[in-house]
């Protein structure tokens, strides 16, 4: 187990190099807003540029600027200095990391809680009305995109402009808002956002469960299960569930690491000051510092989160052995 | 007094393609302590009658059974769900075809069997589990106690299917269903458990329902034998009669479809041609006729009834030729003949090898 867990952190570590490259090429080789123009204003004399220039180092070879960035990343975890505002990149996701990470996991707990249950019903009423109406709402979720469902929830639902104004805050964040200095005003502007957010992934999470539980109904040892007189209820929450849920960790490992990274739309819809809202305005900007960093930092988790659940699946099932 | 009495048990599953007629009108009683052989090929209807005296045929959802299942003073067809559940695994068990695939992947032994004990007995996990530790040794595991924490993965096809006896007879049943139990297993490792089956009935005395395609396995275990195709009983005897004087032509294919240590070596083993007819469209008749080398033309339109011998009411065959006729065929048949020989030495009209005339004929 160690082993493998120091092979895959180096394999994460190589992935990174990877991905910073990628990520360097895209947004400094390929032709954006010239930086330099943005920050020294319009009619700038040459020497302004010539200086602004040097001062981002955009003056030396492509290499040695990736070099000089990854150096900083590395060592100083120094993800450079925002073209717009002179902001440290560190200190901005820093900042808009706990925004992120509070709709992330508070929809996770929301798209469990309903999607899991959902799931079982429609697996043990296969094809009667439960599973039939659960799976048509569970189709309307997966289609309604989340940047329309955001907007018609809060039309209908926020209490400054809702035609039922049932949810306080929604729309804006408590500024400085963290889940822990201020719980209240931080649920009372998310609630909405994590039903928006989660009802997708809810929805998929419901059919995935109801396919996987399905399958698992017919195997074998659940027929050993009923022979050994266990009531249906132990049978299926017990001995079905078990291993019906062991595949829902591995995808719910990556949709997090995904969310983590900044869940773009949601965050632009409901105005949460998140990662994903600052790449949103970054790329809009062509803040090439604040770009890199976020999509380094999105690239982490979904890599550190995929090593987790490789860790988690073999508690969860005893056959896999690294 | 019968343990276990199956009468006039019909089941049938709607599918997409039709109705499948599993199970046809079988009966059959099992007595305390005593073993019954119920043999027939794939689709002959032989674990879906077992699935149904224990009440799991009803998770299919698309089933409909009739007749009268009863056990020990219960009505098993009528039976609430719970009283089936306080049955199943308390006082009538089973184990199943594939052991690779009947323990729970993902849960110690121990625990597997512990549930067993404690789904009917209100005691201990310790308790339990010492149970469990004495089964495992009961049924030859070696070192009970260390592999009670192991995974089903960490062992054997062999020791997973003793570890599902274990499981079985853990609340001591009065009835055990082994359905194919050696069938996914190695030829040496079938020996044992059948060994394992007869001893562990004899200690426990537990009655035994042994559900295989092969007579040679029913031969070593039980005392009597249900012989199934497509859903019927068509010959019913105790197991030393059957094989001293088998009755029905479908029994003689499967007799001498086996290899035999006193036959010559280069002399053929005779397989019963065609296929197992299929359940959705029966052949009408007589359902083995258009497999059987002595098929007379009104066997296509006349359903035989399963009725004992004249001389040997413990002994039924569902045959329309005569008893002299079949007497007069098997003692060819076992005497070297082949089905068209001994067909024209007793003087049996016919078409000759069915193979030809596969196709179903149905009513």
């Amino acid at each position: 187990m160690a082993g493998f867990i120091t092979r895959r952190v180096l394999w994460m570590v190589v992935l990174l190099a990877v991905i910073s490259v990628i990520n360097f090429t895209i947004f400094s080789v390929l032709p954006s807003a010239d930086p330099v123009l943005l920050r020294a204003g319009r009619s700038a004399s040459p020497e302004l540029v010539q200086t602004i220039t040097r001062q981002l180092g955009l003056d030396k070879s492509k290499p040695e600027q990736y070099l000089t960035y990854m150096k900083g990343v590395v060592l100083h975890f120094d993800f450079g200095y925002s073209y717009q505002n002179q902001v440290g990149v560190r200190q901005e996701i820093l900042d808009r990391l706990p925004a992120t990470a509070t709709l992330a996991l508070g929809a996770m707990v929301v798209w469990l809680l309903v999607g899991i249950p959902i799931g079982i019903v429609s697996a043990i009423r296969r094809g009667r009305w439960q599973d039939k109406l659960a799976m048509g709402l569970a189709l309307l979720a997966i289609s309604a995109p989340v940047y329309w469902l955001g907007l018609v929830s809060l039309y209908l639902f926020s209490k400054e402009i809702g035609v039922i104004p049932i949810f306080q805050g929604a729309g804006s964040y408590p500024p400085d808002g963290s889940i822990v200095s201020e719980p209240i005003a931080v649920v009372g502007s998310l609630l909405l956002p994590w039903l928006v957010l989660a009802a997708s992934f809810a929805a998929i999470y419901a059919r995935f469960m109801r396919g996987n539980l399905s399958e698992v109904l017919d195997e074998d040892y659940i027929r050993t299960a009923r022979a050994k007189g266990l009531s249906e209820r132990r049978v299926v929450l017990r001995h079905g569930v078990r291993s019906a849920i062991t595949p829902i960790v591995t995808i719910l490992g990556l949709d997090l690491g995904i969310l983590l990274g900044g869940a773009i739309l949601t965050e632009t819809v409901f105005n949460i000051p998140g990662i994903g809202r600052l790449a949103f305005d970054a790329i809009q900007k062509s803040d090439l510092p604040i770009v890199q960093g976020t999509v380094l930092i999105g690239a982490f988790f979904i890599i550190a989160l995929n090593l987790v659940v490789d860790i988690v699946y073999a508690y969860l099932d005893p056959r896999v052995r690294y | 007094m019968a343990l276990l009495e199956v009468s006039g048990l019909t089941v049938s599953f709607d599918t997409e393609d039709g109705v499948v007629q599993a199970v046809d009108d079988v009966s059959y009683t099992v007595d305390a302590g005593c073993a019954l052989g119920i043999v027939g090929e794939s689709g002959s209807g032989k674990s879906v009658s077992s699935l149904s005296v224990m009440g799991l045929t009803r998770f299919a959802g698309n089933a409909r059974i009739s007749g009268e299942v009863r056990f020990d003073g219960h009505d098993l067809l009528a039976a609430g769900d719970e009283e089936l559940r306080r049955l199943r695994g308390n006082e009538i068990a089973m184990i199943f075809q594939d052991p690779l695939s009947s323990l729970h992947p993902f849960f110690r032994v121990g625990d597997q069997l512990v549930e067993a004990v404690r789904a009917h007995r209100d005691v201990s996990r310790a308790r339990a589990l010492d149970r469990a530790v004495e089964m495992l040794g009961l049924v030859g595991i070696p070192e009970p106690r260390r592999c009670a924490s192991c995974y089903p993965h960490e062992f054997s096809g062999g020791m997973r299917q003793r570890v599902m006896i274990a499981m079985g007879l853990i609340n001591e049943p009065k009835l055990l269903i082994a359905d194919e139990p050696t069938t996914a297993l190695d030829v040496t490792v079938q020996a044992q458990i059948l060994e394992l089956l007869a001893r562990l009935q004899r200690e426990l005395d537990t009655a035994i329902v042994l559900i295989t395609h092969d007579l040679g396995v029913v031969a070593e275990v039980t005392d009597d034998v249900a012989v199934m195709y497509a859903g019927r009983i068509v010959e019913q005897a105790p197991t030393e009669r059957l094989f001293a004087r088998p009755q029905h032509p479908y029994t003689w294919g499967l007799l001498q479809s086996i290899p035999r240590v006193d036959h010559r070596r280069d002399e053929p083993l005779v397989p019963i041609p065609g296929r197992p007819p299929s359940l959705i469209l029966r052949p009408s008749g007589c359902a083995f006729h258009p497999r059987c080398p002595y098929v007379q033309e009104h066997h296509k339109r006349i359903v035989p009834p399963l009725e004992p011998l004249a001389g040997d009411p413990a002994h039924s065959v569902a045959c329309l030729l005569a008893e002299e006729q079949r007497r007069e065929l098997w003692s060819r048949l076992r005497a070297g003949a082949t089905p068209d020989e001994a067909r024209a030495a007793v003087g049996v009209p016919g078409q000759g090898a069915p193979v030809l005339r596969e196709g179903l004929e149905a009513g």
